[in-house]
């Protein structure tokens, strides 16, 4: 464990109920992720990959344990605060895109940053630049229906990255695509992590998909089963 | 884009349904507006009624007429301050489809009796100096085109002329302006003598009386010595205040306050369910949409403002284009029907009570969905397909 981590998850229990039955995910889980790193999360189904990104995303609450982001205790915040937190210092990034369909491309985008006190002529002008990193500035106005898949999640990576946070989460961004454009996304995400300074965790069932970070992180039932394994 | 775009957006995703639903909103309101219209129309007499006349009608009902003799006998009963007379004259001009009120009156008591009823001195003279004059109602003579100083026929659909015919001829003498604009200026009086002397059959009867006391505390007091009078006679009488009169009569026509309510109910119950339904069904097929907006940093309370403010937003433009052509049919309305429901109109009064209606139908149909939105956890969310 450092202690410079941007992320510092401490014995974190979490569990479901499910017909009154406690269905255990996390057990004393530990983990530390350090600012600027890309690390992919990779495990079957029901390991708790999902449940760790909405653990580090304030989405979800552990039962017990810290859950440390940028040295804030996120597992203190209440709802309210933890909106708030999100909007300023997470970006989701979605398997099926999850963009608005009656909203553009530059709507979809601007969505995080109607929270914020921009004027709307620099909500434009950071929209704007959003899109031209996804290279989509000649897509702005197309709804996500006159899109392709690689479209939609290049519009949905330009919404997470507006509002410019240090966190990117990913669920499964590859998941519904292509080849070709997968890599297409990645090689986005790995750009967004070099350049921009980006910390990424992504989880993801492709080893394909998890060469593209800089570390692999394996789950089974709750437990890191194998750390550190350069990509 | 601002929130209030984006609310405006969601609400026209799918436009069928927003048209629907606003379809819906918008003729409710505007069956609110035109009844609202109407009942306001007739409750306007019982509103503008004088609290010390009183009305003195024939007992088995207003419509059987009196001798005439009575009328000398009611002016002498103690109390009565004044005291006129009327005959519903049936009157129609040019066209028996433009039926008017036109009443045969006692001039100069009657002038006395409605003080609301703005005349000039010199158009006053020469009304009570002329046996065959007339005097309109400023807003009926402009919609029937009828100029002072002209010679107009008007004809009876009741009586028949002695002289042949069902048309009597009248001079145009002046017009009579209301004291303000809730005073309805729609009808038309002439002389009784010249009714009474032309008419072939039902001479000296009259139709009924109207009675001004000393004070309104008087009233009871006078209206049981005029009845008393003619307790027992061929034509009893029943006198009754003013106000309480035009209630019973438009008490004849119906209840038209439960008339107006059942059907005004009915019509918000229905949209109620329609809009509500709908909206709870529009805000469970986003679910995953709102778990998003949440990840994206909208608070819960935010989530429930915006759905409603969406709820609201329908509620108030298909509310306000229903009061909006409601207006204008009943502006057309009551040209046509002036004659008959005068002042007919969607006052500011209805237009209050219209948006408050909307803001409650909005806030009503919104709360539910509004309020299952923002209690949804994101994780429950996201995992909806």
């Amino acid at each position: 464990m450092t202690d410079n981590a941007l992320i510092q998850i401490r014995s974190v229990t979490k569990a479901y109920s499910k017909a009154k039955e406690r269905i255990g995910i996390f057990e004393d889980l530990n983990l530390d992720i350090k600012k600027g790193d890309f690390v992919a999360v990779m495990g079957p189904s029901g390991s708790g990959k999902t449940t760790l990104l909405n653990l580090v995303g304030g989405v979800d609450q552990p039962d017990a344990g810290e859950v440390v982001i940028g040295g804030k205790h996120i597992e203190k915040l209440s709802e309210g605060q933890l909106a708030k937190w999100r909007s300023g210092h997470v970006g989701f990034i979605f398997q099926f895109y999850n963009l608005m369909p009656m909203l553009s491309a530059a709507q979809n985008v601007e969505l995080p940053l109607l929270l914020t006190k921009l004027s709307r002529k620099e909500r434009a002008e950071r929209v704007a630049t959003a899109l031209s990193v996804v290279n989509l500035s000649d897509r702005a106005k197309h709804s996500p229906k006159e899109m392709s898949g690689g479209q939609m999640q290049r519009v949905a990576i330009a919404r997470a990255i507006v509002s410019d946070p240090d966190l990117l989460l990913c669920d499964e961004p590859t998941g519904d695509l292509d080849r070709e454009t997968a890599d297409e996304i990645l090689t986005m995400l790995q750009l967004l992590n070099k350049e921009l300074g980006k910390t990424i965790i992504m989880v993801t069932h492709d080893p394909a998909a998890a060469a593209y970070a800089k570390r692999v992180l394996h789950l089974d039932k709750g437990l890191f089963v194998e750390k550190e394994r350069a990509a | 884009m601002t929130i209030f775009g984006f609310v405006r957006k969601n609400m026209f995703r799918k436009k069928l349904r927003a048209i629907l639903m606003l379809a819906a909103t918008f003729i409710a309101f505007l069956i609110f507006g035109v009844l609202m219209a109407f009942f306001n129309a007739f409750n306007s007499g019982t509103e503008n009624a004088a609290a010390d006349r009183m009305v003195v009608v024939n007992k088995i009902n207003f419509t059987q007429t009196m001798p005439f003799a009575y009328f000398n006998r009611v002016k002498a009963i103690e109390g009565v301050e004044l005291a006129g007379h009327a005959n519903w004259f049936g009157g129609y001009y040019q066209d028996p489809k433009n039926q008017i009120p036109v009443f045969a009156v006692s001039p100069e008591e009657y002038l006395d009796l409605y003080p609301e009823w703005i005349i000039e001195d010199e158009v006053r003279d020469a009304f009570l100096s002329d046996r065959t004059a007339l005097l309109i109602g400023a807003d009926l003579a402009l919609r029937l085109g009828i100029e002072v100083g002209t010679q107009i026929p008007m004809f009876s659909n009741i009586y028949s002329h002695k002289d042949g015919g069902n048309s009597w001829s009248f001079n145009v003498v002046g017009l009579i302006e209301g004291r303000d604009k809730d005073t309805p200026t729609a009808n038309v009086i002439f002389h009784y003598d010249y009714f009474n002397e032309t008419i072939t059959f039902g001479q000296d009867n009259i139709g009924w009386m109207v009675v001004r006391t000393a004070s309104p505390d008087l009233n009871d007091v006078v209206a049981e010595r005029i009845d008393t009078q003619f307790a027992n006679s061929q034509a009893e009488t029943k006198t009754s205040s003013e106000k309480a009169f035009n209630k019973a009569f438009i008490a004849q026509l119906g209840n038209i306050t439960l008339i107006v309510g059942l059907v005004v109910g009915a019509a918000f119950l229905t949209i109620l369910m329609i809009v509500g339904n709908t909206m709870v069904m529009s805000i469970r097929e986003r679910t995953k949409e709102i778990g998003v907006l949440k990840t994206l940093g909208f608070s819960s309370p935010r989530i429930l403002r915006m759905v409603l403010a969406e709820s609201l937003l329908l509620s108030f433009v298909g509310g306000l284009l229903g009061m909006g052509v409601a207006t204008l049919i009943v502006a057309v309305m009551s040209v046509l029907l002036q004659g008959f429901i005068p002042g007919m109109a969607v006052g500011a009064d209805v237009f209050l009570q219209a948006l408050g209606i909307m803001f409650i139908l909005g806030l009503i149909t919104g709360l539910p969905p509004a309020l299952t939105a923002m209690r949804l956890p994101i994780v429950k969310a996201l995992s909806r397909g």
